[in-house]
């Protein structure tokens, strides 16, 4: 079926070539799409050896943030695709984000554990497999 | 054959276009054979496929997004362990492999600009390349979970016992010598570890000071391991854990928060189902080798190429976001 009689239209605009159904994204896009990429991995890891406290996994999630942008933007042509498409993608991730934000809530309304010491049956097995593992859960500073 | 042509014979296809009149969809299917019979157009064919390939990827957003939320509650809950066992991963293979799998994102999505154009040859390269790409990321994957499985650095109680099984260091020592009363791992344990870890014990188990031996530690423990070089060791290991050979060193590190074997647990769980899933984008780029191979795709149908390809981005798409989130603590 109908080879390369498009050719004509590649390597620059490519929008005069375009194909029979969804969109013709340029090449020049897609190499400074992964050549971006390919930057912002190099930046994240050198932000590694900047130490910014608690800012540091904001910025490594901001970054990941943009990489997963420009992927489903234009590598997934979820630019140009239907807008209905879009919307289903970013329904995930919002559903994603509201299942992480109401687990993390609870998760942070629990106290420290009281106990001092591992539990008896988690200390019995430790003794006999690994009398060098950590003591567990020790008892919290601000509880009385 | 040719004596009735009716609208549904496809052998009517030379003659077409002198009579596009009667409705027709037997002219589209000789047009487009490819058009399946229960669509108007190649166009709501496409989009049909497209939308039925987003929602599949929005279940797959939302299954590792339950293991991301997984990830959330361990971390806030033990964000010590997850500062001090991110040093044992080996950033060099985890960046090396974040770049192979941007690099396959691209040829995959140069292979889709290459079937929407109907070159052959260079959308079979390109699905070749991004094959390569996903091979080279479970060979980097594959020495990285093989070294961690060696040195214990596992899931569960695997975690807590020592390597004697397998020709480490602990185990050609402790072979070496007469058989030895103590547990291998107590064998190996440094003076500086016992007391600490007698200190962090509640009162009740701790021996009173007036039951204390008096009797000296040896200089060399029953195995040839002195305290010293323990130490020595636990301190290398702590310049760069990443480097470390054969032993399971984390045991003999006092500085080991407690519960360090959960994060191994979501990093095998979440880069293991990630590792599933380049696994079968493999296949699946395989089955589209074979069918561009056959000269199926060009302008008018590529829609294998371009959902394959939307799969194979959100397996980068995930990997984007586990690699600072394992490898890049601190």
């Amino acid at each position: 079926m109908g080879h390369a009689h498009t050719t004509s239209g590649h390597g620059h605009a490519g929008h005069d070539a375009q194909p029979l159904v969804g969109h013709l994204v340029a090449p020049w896009i897609l190499f400074a799409t992964g050549g971006a990429l390919i930057v912002l991995t190099v930046i994240t890891v050198a932000v590694r050896y900047v130490d910014l406290g608690e800012a540091n996994l904001l910025v490594a999630l901001a970054i990941a943030g943009l990489k997963a942008t420009l992927v489903s933007l234009f590598f997934m042509h979820l630019r140009w695709d239907r807008p209905f498409n879009q919307l289903i993608f970013l329904s995930g991730i919002l559903f994603v984000v509201l299942m992480m934000a109401f687990c993390l809530m609870d998760t942070s309304q629990y106290r420290d554990s009281q106990y001092v010491g591992n539990p008896a049956g988690v200390q019995a097995v430790l003794d006999k497999d690994a009398p060098n593992a950590p003591i567990a859960a020790q008892k919290s500073p601000d509880l009385p | 054959m040719s004596a009735h042509a009716s609208a549904g014979d496809h052998h009517a296809a030379d003659g077409h276009g002198d009579h596009g009149h009667g409705g027709g969809h037997g002219h589209h299917n000789a047009e487009y054979p490819f058009l399946a019979h229960h669509f108007e157009t190649p166009a709501q064919q496409f989009d049909s496929a497209k939308l039925g390939m987003w929602l599949f990827l929005v279940t797959e957003v939302l299954f590792f997004g339950a293991l991301f939320v997984g990830y959330a509650v361990l971390r806030n809950r033990y964000p010590d362990v997850f500062k001090y066992a991110s040093a044992y991963l080996d950033t060099t293979m985890g960046g090396i492999n974040t770049g192979v799998l941007i690099l396959s994102s691209l040829t995959m999505a140069m292979g889709v600009y290459f079937a929407q154009t109907g070159r052959k040859t260079a959308l079979v390269v390109c699905l070749w390349l991004t094959m390569a790409g996903a091979a080279g990321f479970m060979v980097i994957k594959y020495f990285e979970y093989t070294h961690k499985f060696h040195v214990h650095l596992v899931w569960g109680e695997g975690f807590y016992k020592p390597v004697t099984d397998d020709g480490g260091l602990q185990a050609a020592e402790l072979s070496s010598k007469a058989p030895v009363p103590l547990a291998p791992a107590q064998a190996t344990m440094s003076a500086a570890t016992v007391t600490a870890q007698q200190a962090s014990m509640p009162a009740f188990v701790q021996m009173p000071a007036g039951e204390q031996t008096a009797i000296a530690p040896p200089a060399e423990g029953p195995s040839g391991m002195a305290p010293a070089v323990i130490d020595a060791k636990a301190a290398e290991h702590a310049a760069d854990p990443a480097t470390h050979g054969d032993e399971a060193l984390h045991l003999q590190d006092a500085s080991m928060p407690p519960n360090t074997h959960l994060f191994f647990a979501i990093y095998y769980a979440m880069t293991g189902l990630h590792g599933i899933h380049v696994l079968i984008g493999m296949g699946v780029i395989g089955w589209l080798i074979v069918r561009a191979g056959r000269g199926e795709f060009g302008p008018k149908y590529y829609t294998p190429v371009d959902l394959v390809g939307l799969y194979w981005h959100i397996v980068d798409l995930v990997w984007i976001f586990l690699f600072p989130l394992f490898y890049l603590i601190d």
